[in-house]
C-alpha cells in the first residue's frame, strides 16, 4: 500500500480554501430540503456535521448521529451527473437577420469544478459516463470541458446506506481509482481527522500545501477497518450470479408484468441514477419567428416519447419500459460498453416513489429459476 | 397561411373562472411583440352575433355546461382552422365537473333562491367530447410559458414542447428533493402531466394534479403507497377529485375508493 498522510479538520478547511484560490467552484454535501444534497461549499460549516441518512425503498430521512462526523452518511438524491451532464442545456441559438440566419453554438462552459466527498460508487459512475459521453467517436464537448478540469476529492464510506449494494457490484466502498485525493474519516486523539491517499500528481501537489503529516501504520489499519466495517454492513446485495445472462434468458418472465402493476413509469429512477445519460432535444422559437434555439434535457426510457418513432411508441406498455431500463442497466450495458451500467448506489431504490427495488426484482427472477431448477431436479 | 394576411387568433370562453385567460393576458410582453403580425379577438361567454369569418387558431377556455354552450362550440369549430383547448375546464371539464358525481338539481336548489331559472346540463364536459380538438393544453391554470410555446409552435408549424410525462421529471430537472420520499408528504406528481415546472414540490408541497393525468398513469399503484402514508379511502376518493376530477384515470380511481368507502 502506498504512503498515506493524515490531516485534521483544519487540513480539510485548508483544502477547500486552496481549491477556491486555484479558481475551482467547490461542490460538496450540504443539507437542503430535508436531505443531503450537493451544492457549493465554502467552509467546513457547510458540511452536514453530525448527520446521517436513513434509507429504505421509497423512504429517506435525515437523522442525527451521536458523533460529529462530517461524512457519516451515504449518497443522497443528487449525483455529480447534475454538474457534469447538466439536466438542461441550450445547444445552439439562431437568429434571423435580414436574409440571413445566424446560428451560434453554445460554447462549452469554462467553469472549473472541484467535487468534495465523491463516493466509490460515484467514481465508477463518472468513469461510466466518461466512457459513454467522451470515450467514443462522438464527444460531447460540454461534458468534456466540465470533466477535464474537474478535481475530485473522494471519501471512503464510513457508513453504508440502507439501499447501498456496491460490494456486490465490485464498485465500493473503497475508492480505488479516478480521484485526485481520497479521504477516510477517522477518530483521532483530540478530534476528527482524515487519512489521505494521493491519486494523481495534481492531488500530490495540492496536498503538499496542506498541514499534514505521514500516517502511522496503526492509522492506516484504522482506515482499512472503517472501510471493512462499511463493506460488512451493506443494506442490499445483488444476487451473486451472471445477471447479464440471467436477464437475457428471462425476457418473457412474468415478473415484468408484475412489476408493471406497481411501476408508475414516473422516471425518477432514471433521473437519480448516476449512470443514466439519455437526453432529448426541444426546439423553441419566439412568437415572431425571428429567434429560435435548441435545448437538451434529461429524458428517460420510461416516457412514451422517448421511444416514439413514426406511428407510435415502441414500448407502449410499462412492463416493456421497466424491462428496457433494467436489462440495459444490468445486461445489455455489458454488450454496449463492456461494464455493468449499475454501480450499486441504491438511489433508484430509495427515490422510487413506490419503493421498487432493482435487487429484489433481480432476485425474484433468479429465485424463480432456482425453484424451477429444484423442481426439475426432483422429477 | 396566406402570407399577405395577418393570422387571426380567436380566444373563446366557455364555463370557467377566467384564470387561463389571465395567463394569456399575462403574456402581454410576448403578445405585444407580435401585435402587428397577428389579429387577436376575444369572445366572452355571452357573445352572440358579430362573429364573422374564419380563425387560423382558436384558443378555447372553459367547459360545456349549458345547451347554448353545446351549440356555440360547434360554430367555433366550424370557424377555426386549428382549435386548441386551454386549461383543465376545456380539457377535462374542470372543477365544475364535480357536479358529474352528484345531482345538479339538488345543488341548484341549495344555492339559488329560484333554481327554476337555472338552465344547466347535468354534466360539465370537455370540449373534445363535443368537437374534434387539434391540441389540448393542460393546467389549472395553464402555464404561461407553455401557452406562448403552443401559440409559437402553431404559427411556426412545429411541435409544441408540452411533454406528457410525469411532474417528477420536472422535479428532478430542477433538483428538488422528493417530498414524498423525504417527508412522507402525499404527492400526485407521479401520475400527473408535467407543465407547471413542479411548482408545489418546489415549495415542499405535494402535487395536487392540476395538469391532469400523465401518459400511462398508474393511479391504483400510487394509491397503495398513499394509503401507506396514512390516507384512508375517503381521502383517496377526494385526492383525485379536484380540477381534473372528470379526466378518466382520475375519475376511475376516485370512484374506486368512493365505492370502497360507501361499502364500509
Ligand atoms: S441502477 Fe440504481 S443502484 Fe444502479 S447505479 Fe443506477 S441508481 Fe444506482
Ligand atoms: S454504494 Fe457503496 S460506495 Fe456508494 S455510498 Fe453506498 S457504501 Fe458508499
Ligand atoms: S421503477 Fe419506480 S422510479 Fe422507476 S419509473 Fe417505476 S415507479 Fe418510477
Ligand atoms: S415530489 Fe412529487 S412530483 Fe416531485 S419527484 Fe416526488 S413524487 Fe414526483
Amino acid at each position: 500500500m502506498s504512503e498515506r498522510s493524515i490531516f485534521r479538520e483544519e487540513g480539510l478547511q485548508a483544502l477547500i480554501e486552496a481549491l477556491s484560490r486555484r479558481g475551482f467552484r467547490v461542490i460538496g454535501p450540504t443539507i437542503g430540503d430535508g436531505a443531503i444534497i450537493y451544492d457549493d461549499v465554502e467552509a467546513l460549516g457547510d458540511l452536514p456535521r453530525g448527520y446521517t441518512d436513513e434509507q429504505e425503498a421509497g423512504r429517506y430521512r435525515l437523522a442525527r448521529r451521536d458523533d460529529a462526523a462530517l461524512f457519516g452518511y451515504a449518497v443522497g438524491p443528487q449525483s455529480w451527473k447534475r454538474f457534469l451532464h447538466q439536466p438542461l442545456l441550450r445547444l445552439w441559438r439562431a437568429e434571423r437577420k435580414g436574409q440571413d440566419v445566424i446560428v451560434e453554438a453554445e460554447p462549452p462552459a469554462t467553469e472549473k469544478l472541484a467535487f468534495l466527498g465523491v463516493r466509490a460508487c460515484e467514481l465508477h459512475a463518472i468513469e461510466i459516463q466518461d466512457r459513454v459521453l467522451i470515450g467514443g467517436d462522438y464527444v460531447d464537448p460540454h461534458y468534456e470541458s466540465k470533466r477535464e478540469g474537474a478535481f475530485i476529492v473522494a471519501v471512503n464510506c464510513g457508513t453504508a446506506g440502507g439501499t447501498c449494494f456496491c460490494v456486490s457490484m465490485n464498485t465500493g466502498p473503497r475508492a480505488t481509482r479516478g480521484f485526485d485525493l481520497a479521504l477516510t474519516e477517522l477518530t483521532l486523539e483530540g478530534g476528527n481527522g482524515f487519512l489521505v491517499e494521493v491519486g494523481s500528481p495534481a492531488g500530490a501537489e495540492l496536498l503538499a500545501e496542506l498541514p499534514s503529516r505521514p500516517a502511522s501504520r496503526e492509522e492506516m489499519d484504522d482506515g482499512d477497518a472503517v472501510v471493512a466495517r462499511t463493506a460488512a454492513s451493506m443494506g442490499r446485495a445483488m444476487p451473486a450470479e451472471d445477471i447479464h445472462a440471467l436477464l437475457m434468458r428471462n425476457l418473457d418472465h412474468e415478473r415484468w408484468d408484475e412489476v408493471a402493476q406497481r411501476c408508475l413509469s414516473c422516471a425518477n429512477c432514471t433521473m437519480v441514477c448516476p449512470t443514466c445519460f439519455c437526453t432529448s432535444v426541444e426546439d423553441h422559437n419566439d412568437l415572431s419567428g425571428a429567434e429560435s434555439s435548441r435545448t437538451r434535457r434529461w429524458d428517460s426510457c420510461f416516457t412514451m416519447d422517448y421511444s416514439y418513432i413514426h406511428g407510435g411508441s415502441v414500448r407502449p406498455g410499462v412492463a416493456s419500459r421497466y424491462r428496457q431500463w433494467m436489462t440495459h442497466k444490468l445486461s445489455t450495458w455489458f454488450d454496449q460498453f463492456g461494464t455493468s451500467g449499475c454501480v450499486g448506489c441504491g438511489r433508484c431504490i430509495t427515490w422510487c416513489p413506490v419503493g421498487i427495488d432493482i435487487t429484489e426484482e433481480t432476485r425474484a427472477i433468479s429465485d424463480s429459476e432456482k425453484l424451477l431448477g429444484a423442481a426439475d431436479g426432483k422429477s | 397561411m396566406d402570407a399577405t394576411k395577418k393570422p387571426r387568433l380567436g380566444v373563446w370562453k366557455f364555463a370557467s373562472c377566467d384564470g387561463c385567460q389571465l395567463s394569456l393576458l399575462d403574456c402581454e410582453d410576448e403578445l405585444l411583440a407580435i401585435a402587428g403580425a397577428i389579429d387577436i379577438a376575444y369572445f366572452p361567454e355571452a357573445t352572440r352575433g358579430e362573429i364573422s369569418g374564419v380563425y387560423d387558431l382558436s384558443l378555447v377556455e372553459g367547459s360545456v355546461t349549458t345547451a347554448h354552450d353545446a351549440e356555440r362550440i360547434l360554430d367555433v369549430r366550424k370557424r377555426s382552422k386549428k382549435l386548441v383547448t386551454i386549461g383543465a375546464c376545456a380539457t377535462a371539464g374542470g372543477i365544475q365537473a364535480l357536479r358529474n358525481f352528484a345531482d345538479v338539481r339538488e345543488y341548484a336548489a341549495i344555492v339559488y333562491a329560484h333554481p327554476e331559472y337555472i338552465h344547466t346540463l347535468a354534466a360539465s364536459t370537455a370540449i373534445a367530447e363535443h368537437v374534434p380538438v387539434d391540441f389540448e393544453l393542460r393546467g389549472c391554470p395553464i402555464n404561461k410559458g407553455q401557452l406562448v410555446d403552443v401559440v409559437a409552435a402553431f404559427l411556426a408549424g412545429r411541435r409544441p414542447n408540452t411533454p406528457a410525462h410525469s411532474v417528477c421529471i420536472e422535479c428532478k430537472l430542477k433538483g428538488n428533493v422528493c417530498v414524498m420520499v423525504a417527508r412522507a408528504t402525499p404527492c400526485l406528481g407521479p401520475v400527473t402531466h408535467a407543465g407547471c415546472g413542479a411548482l408545489c414540490p418546489s415549495y415542499d408541497r405535494g402535487c395536487y394534479g392540476c395538469f391532469g393525468p400523465k401518459e400511462t398513469p398508474n393511479a391504483p399503484s400510487l394509491s397503495v403507497w398513499l394509503a401507506g402514508l396514512g390516507m384512508d379511502e375517503k381521502a383517496l376518493e377526494r385526492v383525485y377529485r379536484s380540477f381534473n376530477a372528470n379526466a378518466e384515470p382520475f375519475r376511475n380511481e376516485s370512484e374506486r375508493h368512493g365505492a370502497q368507502d360507501h361499502k364500509g
